[in-house]
């Protein structure tokens, strides 16, 4: 591995030192609070590896500039015009329906390469992995708020959230029953 | 308006309880919250037997979710398989609420009733969700859901370690759908989809520009890794298996029954999913040792949880040991990869759900009389209890494998599947195996039948009538099935053969 890759990787290794961090909180800590919050560290290092995966180097916030909104709607209008000079020609042709589409494609793309010469210098990162990230945060805070209120009831009950010593207790318990 | 309800058929399972949860907080009435349910809990298994025919006549079903096509769209494919799993999750479902009431009213108090019956909706509509959609993320987001609502309702137990096992199962599961989540991101980054078919599909494509070599290897092995291993803690497969008896033991008899039917069921599902219908079984069982890992870690999994149960008092955490070693038999069909196995594993999802759904409704008809799970005080219940007793005969006999119930016929499947694949000693073991079953169901049974009866059995009745027909509903099924296997056994070979030979359509 040069030392090129090393670096050039940086992101993988935030998420990766994120991720280990996180785990192993979640394994080693015996307090409820610190495990929730390593369980916090450990799903936002998923995020990070998610965006990570999306953004592309120079890339801009997918948007359409309005320069370009405008010049594709002009070329709309003469796809139109295209669409129905094809449709005519095409009547005779056993196939008509998949050559149209086709032909259509055709001119689409030939009206897309005009807005790519706009948009030549446009980079567009990919928003789905950050829009999927909307979702798993959402997940992420309800299991958070989930397991607060579990811990605040175990905490009511036992009197403490240190796991070892609501080990303890819950052992004392059993001895007890026993004698009993 | 039929052609519109079945257009929308496969969406309609998941929106009725996911609009019915919401709807139920808000109404906050005990009596009408719980009519809404059963009615939402019914209308599902309708709806699910409906789409059984529908796939079993004109074949899988897609549906385009907002009309937007895949793979950009989410794609909800029903097929033969998942059509046979939301029957029986959605049936299971509907008779537990059914059962539910009386078991309720002892175990959770009535001002917290309207807070039950929405988590237990979403639970269904999570479980519904991850059997019918065809895209990886949304498999996540439904698990999540189920397990959110899993956890809330476990918390829901009497004593004071419903909760804390609550807490325990939500951190385990929670980096078990972490690692999936982590795997699909790794998937969706070598392929630039998340349509389950699509990502097969592509990752087909790039192997054979490659002449053949999995591409991105690396990336396509850590992914596989993470999916499986973050599936394997939702299934309690053997190591992965430490949050299942406390959560189990611990929640009102009701969840129980129904988590113990139905989610690791669904879990095993997924794992079916990803394994045949995104890697294929070349890459899993050939490329990758997956069925040796599989059977070794089954094999291991149900001599520790038998033995494990054999020695528990308390009869949830019995039942619950024996969960553990029965998810080790449907893996350890899937392992054998062929169509006799994979139709073993799949028929015995079926035929679990019904034994282990039935004697956690035994369970609860237990609890509520004598108001505990401890063998002790079981003692002699033979005598007052004599239905709810026969009932758990019933059910055990099925757990064991005995002819005449459905459990014979996994067994018997599993067991032929592994002589023709030449695994005898596989096969041996899982006969050994069936006779710690034998034990730990025997010794229920003893002390039900032949101990001096305790000061709790004899003061009890039998169960209310509602509980019992409800139970038997299940037992019964359990027998039914086991002598006409057209129904389970047939559709499972269906879907098992259109998992290997179909690729993942």
């Amino acid at each position: 591995m040069t030392l090129d890759e090393v670096f050039g990787l940086y992101n993988y290794w935030v998420v990766i030192c994120l991720m280990m961090t996180g785990f192993y909180i979640v394994i080693a800590r015996k307090n409820m609070i610190k495990t929730v919050i390593g369980l916090n560290i450990f799903q936002t290092s998923v995020v990070l590896l998610y965006i990570t995966m999306g953004k592309v180097t120079g890339g801009t916030a997918p948007i359409i500039p309005p320069e370009i909104a405008a010049a594709q709607n002009d070329h709309h209008g003469h796809v139109d015009e295209h669409v129905q000079h094809i449709e005519q020609t095409t009547e005779q042709l056993q196939h008509a329906h998949e050559a149209v589409s086709e032909t259509v494609h055709e001119v689409a793309s030939e009206t897309a390469g005009h807005g790519a010469e706009l948009s030549a210098e446009l980079i567009y990162s990919n928003p789905l992995p950050s829009v999927l990230m909307l979702t798993a945060i959402v997940v992420g805070i309800a299991t958070t708020a989930l397991a607060l209120a579990l811990i605040v009831r175990i905490g009511e009950d036992y009197g403490t959230v240190e796991e070892d010593e609501i080990q303890s207790i819950n052992r004392q318990e059993r001895r007890n029953k026993r004698a009993s | 308006m039929i052609e519109f309800l079945q257009y929308h058929l496969p969406v309609l399972l998941i929106v009725i309880p996911m609009i019915a949860a919401p709807l139920a907080v808000l109404i906050g009435n005990r009596r009408v919250v719980q009519l809404l349910s059963l009615a939402v809990c019914w209308t599902t298994f309708g709806l699910a037997l409906w789409m059984v025919a529908i796939v079993n006549s004109s074949g899988p079903v897609s549906y385009e979710l907002g009309g937007w096509a895949p793979p950009y769209g989410i794609e909800y494919r029903v097929d033969q398989l998942n059509s046979f799993i939301i029957m029986f999750v959605s049936g299971l479902g509907a008779i537990v609420l059914t059962y539910s009431p009386h078991s309720l009213n002892a175990e959770i108090p009535q001002s917290q009733h309207y807070l039950f019956y929405p988590m237990y909706l979403l639970c269904m509509t999570g479980l519904m969700g991850i059997c019918v959609t065809g895209d990886l993320f949304n498999v996540f987001v439904f698990l999540e859901i189920s397990s959110l609502s899993t956890y809330a309702l476990i918390s829901l137990g009497k004593t004071r370690r419903a909760p804390l096992a609550a807490f325990q199962y939500l951190i385990m599961g929670t980096i078990g759908a972490t690692f999936l989540l982590i795997g699909i991101g790794l998937l969706y980054q070598l392929t630039g989809t998340l349509n389950m078919a699509d990502i097969a599909l592509q990752l087909e494509n790039q192997r054979q520009i490659n002449d053949g070599q999995w591409t991105g290897s690396r990336t396509l092995l850590v992914a596989f890794a993470f999916l499986t291993v973050g599936l394997c803690i939702k299934m309690a497969v053997f190591p992965l298996h430490t949050w299942l008896p406390n959560s189990y033991a611990y929640a009102p008899s009701v969840v129980t029954a129904f988590v113990a039917a139905t989610a690791t069921k669904v879990s095993v599902y997924a794992f079916i999913r990803v394994v045949f219908g995104i890697f294929t079984p070349r890459f899993a069982f050939e490329l990758l040792p997956l069925d040796t890992a599989l059977w070794s870690f089954s094999l291991i999994g149900i001599f520790m949880a038998s033995i494990a149960a054999i020695f528990q008092q308390d009869v949830k955490r019995r039942l619950a040991y024996s969960s553990i070693a029965q998810v080790g038999y449907m893996l350890l069909g899937i392992s054998m990869a062929n169509i006799d196995g994979l139709s073993a594993g799949i028929v015995h999802m079926f035929n679990h759900a019904l034994i282990k759904g039935g004697l956690f409704m035994v369970v609860g008809c237990f609890v509520l009389r004598l108001g505990s799970v401890h063998l002790d005080d079981w003692k002699g219940a033979g005598r007052t209890m004599p239905w709810t007793s026969l009932a758990w005969v019933l059910g055990g006999l099925g757990l064991i494998g005995v002819p005449v119930t459905c459990g014979f016929i996994s067994k018997w499947l599993l067991l032929t599947a592994a002589l023709d694949n030449d695994l005898y000693p596989v096969a041996i073991l899982m006969l050994i195996s069936s006779l710690l079953a034998v034990i730990y169901v025997w010794q229920v049974v003893e002390v039900l039948y032949f101990a001096q009866p305790s000061e709790k059995a004899k003061k009890a009745t039998e169960a209310p009538l509602l509980m019992l027909v409800t139970t038997y509903v299940v037992v019964g099924a359990n027998i039914v099935f086991g002598v006409w296997t057209t129904y389970s056994a047939g559709l499972a070979a269906k879907a098992a053969k259109a998992l290997l030979e179909g690729g993942s359509l």
